[in-house]
């Protein structure tokens, strides 16, 4: 894994390069040349293999963070490679000539967190919502509990109970609290 | 008079019947489809004819309430009805996981008179089997709207009555009740399968007393639960009445 990020390192200008174990490493790269390192990978190193693409909402710091993972038969490691592109109207160049499952991805992208793909085929349709006319509801300034309160009729009276505390008055009302200290509390 | 004069005629009727013209006007705002859209086509005799899907297979009318027979044979229908409940196949979420296990010999629903049935014209009982999408929901009421009245809604599940554990969801609804008429609620999350038995059990308690009449309350105000689901379901693209 090292051999082949110390081989592309200059040439892509990789930033914040982590590696988990001899399979598995996440670097980050610039917007422009994120799917030039994509193809790259794909055609001379030997990652054939289009695992998956996703999104992180970095809201404190006005981007979005896309992830597109990569995995070698051969080889038999992964590589994760991020990119950051602006929070405000997001777009970014649509590799879907690359593998064409990525369509899907994009489309979904597009929906969920309003990532605009030019180019990609059936981008702009409905993926998994439909007349959606909200603003994308993956991205963590959307307040989803407030738009279910304003929309779908709450019942009154509905209470929340902590689970724990609630079953132990329930079941051993006369038992004294003796609550153990989880491990990762210490 | 030749062939393609009676396609004529046959195509003027059907873009000038009663319920064409009403269903057009219940249906104003529209997010139709492609293929659902107004259009000509040639038939295999080279005539034209305009179709319009959605007005064409559907009726413009309202639902009206049916009103009971009288004193001994209303009784004598509500027993019939209560002993053979035809369910429709939909499952709705979660909770569709607690409907096959109700029909293998362990709980023997067929001893009730309950069978599930493939289609909505042969059913009149519908299990909203825990949460219920927005894009669901418009499934089921095209499902609903087409089942024969008596009609019966069980809803299982606690999704079903407040929301559920998804009560903050953007995509599930919290009360069904204000989106179609519920007769019995079955609580819990999940219900067993025992549960929903006894839930069948008080569905027939109440049509043998005759108080199971939600499908005449669903037609009685009509036009509130239309106004709730088209708050919702924002792309309505079929017509308002669906039977």
């Amino acid at each position: 894994m090292k051999e082949i990020l110390d081989k592309i390192q200059a040439k892509y200008n990789l930033q914040d390069i982590a590696i988990q174990d001899n399979n598995q490493a996440y670097v980050t790269v610039g917007k422009d040349l994120a799917i030039d390192m994509v193809t790259y990978m794909r055609d001379y190193e030997g990652f054939s293999h289009f695992v998956m693409m996703s999104c992180v909402d970095w809201i404190e710091d006005g981007k979005l963070q896309l992830l597109y993972l990569l995995n070698s038969p051969e080889k038999k490691c992964d590589i994760g490679i991020k990119v950051f592109i602006e929070r405000n109207k997001p777009t970014m160049q649509s590799c879907h000539h690359l593998w064409k499952q990525i369509w899907t991805y994009q489309r979904e992208l597009r929906e969920a967190f309003g990532i605009d793909f030019p180019g990609s085929p059936r981008v702009e349709e409905n993926f998994v919502l439909e007349g959606w006319t909200e603003m994308p509801h993956m991205l963590r300034d959307f307040d989803t509990n407030k738009y279910a309160e304003e929309t779908y009729f709450p019942r009154e009276g509905r209470k929340t109970y902590d689970p724990a505390t609630y079953m132990r008055e329930k079941l051993y009302p006369k038992q004294p609290v003796t609550a153990k200290k989880n491990k990762d509390d210490e | 008079m030749s062939e393609l004069d009676i396609n004529d005629k046959v195509s003027e009727m059907l873009n000038k019947s009663e319920h064409n013209v009403a269903a057009a006007e219940c249906f104003e705002k529209t997010f139709v489809r492609p293929e659902d859209e107004e259009r000509e086509v040639i038939a295999p005799d080279g005539s034209i004819i305009k179709v319009n899907p959605i007005y064409d297979y559907f009726s413009g009318k309202k639902p009206t309430e049916e009103k009971p027979c009288r004193g001994v044979i209303e009784k004598f229908l509500n027993w019939a009805r209560a002993e053979s409940i035809w369910v429709l196949g939909f499952g709705t979420g979660c909770g569709s996981i607690e409907i096959p296990p109700l029909m293998t010999p362990r709980f023997d629903a067929f001893r009730f008179g309950l069978q599930m049935r493939p289609t909505p014209r042969q059913s009149n009982a519908f299990i909203i089997s825990g949460y219920l999408s927005v894009k669901t929901l418009k499934r089921v009421i095209r499902s609903y709207e087409q089942m024969p009245s008596p009609k019966y809604i069980l809803a299982l599940g606690s999704c079903t009555i407040n929301g559920g554990m998804y009560y903050d969801s953007y995509s599930t609804i919290n009360r069904l009740d204000k989106y179609l008429p519920v007769d019995v609620y079955i609580a819990g999350c999940m219900p067993r399968p025992e549960a929903l038995l006894a839930g069948f059990m008080k569905l027939k308690e109440l049509i043998k007393a005759g108080k199971a009449e939600k499908a005449n309350e669903y037609a009685r105000n009509f036009d509130e639960y239309k106004a709730n689901q088209k708050k919702i379901i924002k792309d309505w693209n079929m017509p308002d009445y669906n039977w």
